[in-house]
């Protein structure tokens, strides 16, 4: 075993614990105001991939503006879809939500994969972030140096937007009862619209952030999804700092089980939830209800 | 508060006694259907929609009569088609005991899978179901028994208790028609039973059946391991019936698929997944060389049933006629 090998599969292990935490993040936030499992959430940061690469192909905006763009654009089309389906199942059994949120993946990755293949596309990274850094013990590429930097940045805004400000109180107090806070005159429908939008948007961010890594690629959002609910489960749902601590953490735990035990990689994070449901049924970070 | 008092926004069937003669009929018709049907139409079509629906009306016991989704049902499904396969192929076993073998297996999948899941409720539960199957989906992908992406193919369907050669397809098919009218009839009777009754109470109100003295871990437990033991059934049979045991039936898409057919035909019916499964398994056939479009057709159908079918073509029909199907 070299330490080249161990801190190369680390550094694999943050960047796919970047995309979880951005995703299991977005997930928690939705999950919070809405009680929705968001099921469309793979099919959304596929979406932001796609959309950087539009943006690259159709407009000639690179990288930059496409972090900015995509998380609006695809926000936007979440949002839509909230206000236009998600709104009306809000009286009936939650279940609901998740299977018309199935659905919706069904159709936009049916429709991206009619139009664009099972094969990916390539997005190049950008200019600024070629190269990388000579580390002494590892290879450090730049744009993956980039990719954890700024997702842990994102997550920790988003945290701190949420526990440490007025907007966040709103959020919180919506999300322990929703109708004492409208009494008090706050738009809570409005606020759960935005809500959505804002995790679908982390969705699109996190994809426009893969892109450059993995190919642009209609499923590439599918499989994935999965692990984040896993993810979601063991840090404990509607839990905003468990997902950022989880994310991070099972990405680290996959990428040794990389490097000593390669055949478990795969179900690793599996395995985990699995025995915090015995032990933590509520999650690591969850309150039990 | 009854069921019938308010609108019911819950997923099941609402809380009904009484002897349906509506349903004795509708069994009637279904049984006379079937039997006639591969006279006219494809048989092995006709045997993979059977297998389907029999995994339905698995899948339905759980979401229809205690109120959780299992989002990955395909587990039992996937799992038992191989051990049937397996034990068919390698150890040879006869085609009876190859299915009664991957029901077993499914059947104590279920009690590992439940003893797990079954303590979390609704969206977690679902959530749960989910990972833990894509778990088994990858275990499955590494074993070294399944094949990996080649699955266990030409699986040999042998002699049925030692006179029945299921290499004739008619008597296949009858085999297979007996299997699915023998699950949905237990299934039946479990949910028409005093067990089943106490399955509505906890899903109509969990702390007051416990309050009664039920204890209501252990009937959800026996009704998640039921089942999984009928979706392995299901499994074991489809198995023999296309000699191939693949990764595809252990997907999560699977487990979405026995989800489309239960909602389309209406959840919580005792006939609405038998329907359902029969319009997706043909769709599927009318559909397939478009490729994409069978996946965006599935959604459709999700989204439209959700937003506006949430009864199905059963319920809608049962209301219709003001019966409980």
């Amino acid at each position: 075993m070299t330490t080249q090998a161990l801190f190369g599969q680390l550094l694999i292990g943050l960047i796919n614990g970047a995309f979880y935490a951005l995703l299991s993040l977005g997930l928690s936030v939705i999950f919070g105001l809405l009680n929705i499992i968001n099921f469309t959430h793979g099919a959304q940061y596929m979406m932001g991939a796609f959309v950087a690469y539009f943006l690259l192909q159709w407009a000639g905006l690179g990288y930059w503006w496409a972090l900015l763009i995509a998380p609006i654009v695809v926000g936007i089309t979440g949002i839509v879809l909230e206000r236009t389906t998600l709104k009306r199942l809000y009286q009936l059994d939650h279940l609901y939500g998740l299977l018309l949120t199935f659905g919706f993946a069904l159709i936009i990755q049916g429709l991206f994969r009619h139009q664009y293949g099972s094969s990916g596309l390539p997005y190049s990274m950008p200019g600024q972030l070629t190269g990388g850094q000579n580390l002494g013990f590892m290879f450090l590429p730049n744009y993956r140096a980039w990719v954890i930097v700024f997702s842990l940045a994102v997550c920790l805004t988003t945290w701190y937007v949420i526990e440490r400000t007025r907007l966040g109180s709103y959020l919180r107090a919506a999300t322990e009862n929703p109708a004492l806070v409208q009494a008090f005159g706050i738009n809570v429908p409005r606020m759960i619209t935005l809500t959505y939008g804002f995790g679908v948007g982390l969705a699109a961010l996190a994809g426009v952030l893969a892109a450059p890594i993995y190919q642009v690629n209609p499923l590439m959002g599918a499989d994935l999804i999965i692990v984040v609910f896993a993810v979601v489960v063991i840090g404990g749902l509607g839990s905003i700092m468990g997902s950022i601590v989880t994310g991070f953490g099972l990405g680290v735990v996959e990428g040794f089980t990389k490097v000593f035990y390669p055949e478990a990689s795969n179900t690793v994070i599996f395995v985990i939830m699995a025995v915090v449901l015995l032990v933590r049924p509520a999650g690591l970070f969850g309150r039990a209800s | 508060m009854t069921a019938t008092a308010r609108e019911y926004v819950g997923l099941g069937a609402p809380v009904t006694t009484g002897v349906p003669l509506a349903q004795v009929a509708a069994f009637a018709v279904m049984t006379a259907v079937l039997v006639v049907a591969p006279f006219f139409a494809y048989p092995v079509f006709l045997m993979k929609a059977l297998c389907f629906a029999l995994f339905a009306c698995a899948f339905n016991l759980l979401i229809g009569y205690v109120g959780l989704l299992s989002f990955g049902h395909a587990m039992f499904l996937g799992t038992a088609g191989y051990a049937a396969a397996h034990s068919a192929k390698v150890w040879g076993f006869r085609p009876e005991l190859a299915i009664l073998f991957g029901t077993a297996v499914a059947a104590v999948l279920g009690i590992v899978i439940g003893a797990l899941a079954i303590r979390s409720k609704g969206i977690y539960f679902a959530n749960i179901t989910l990972a833990l199957a894509q778990m088994v989906y990858f275990f499955c992908l590494q074993a070294a028994f399944t094949g990996g992406e080649d699955g266990i193919q030409s699986v040999p369907r042998g002699t049925l208790l030692g006179f029945l050669d299921l290499r004739d397809t008619l008597t296949l098919y009858f085999v297979v028609l007996a299997v699915f009218l023998a699950g949905f009839l237990l299934i039946y009777r479990a949910i028409h039973s005093p067990f089943g009754q106490v399955l509505k109470a906890i899903r109509e109100n969990e702390a007051r059946t416990i309050s009664l003295g039920y204890r209501a871990e252990r009937y959800k437990l026996l009704a998640f391991v039921l089942s999984a033991t009928f979706a392995g059934l299901a499994g074991a049979t489809k198995a023999l019936v296309f000699q191939l045991a693949s990764l595809t039936d252990v997907h999560w898409t699977m487990s979405g698929e026995v989800v489309l057919m239960t909602l389309l035909g209406g959840l919580g019916t005792v006939f609405g997944p038998v329907v359902g499964a029969f319009i997706v398994v043909a769709l599927e056939n009318y559909l397939a060389h478009l490729g994409a479009w069978v996946t965006i057709v599935q959604g459709a159908i999700f989204v439209v049933c959700v937003l506006t079918f949430r009864r199905g073509v059963v319920g809608e029909l049962g209301k219709l006629f003001g019966k409980s199907l």
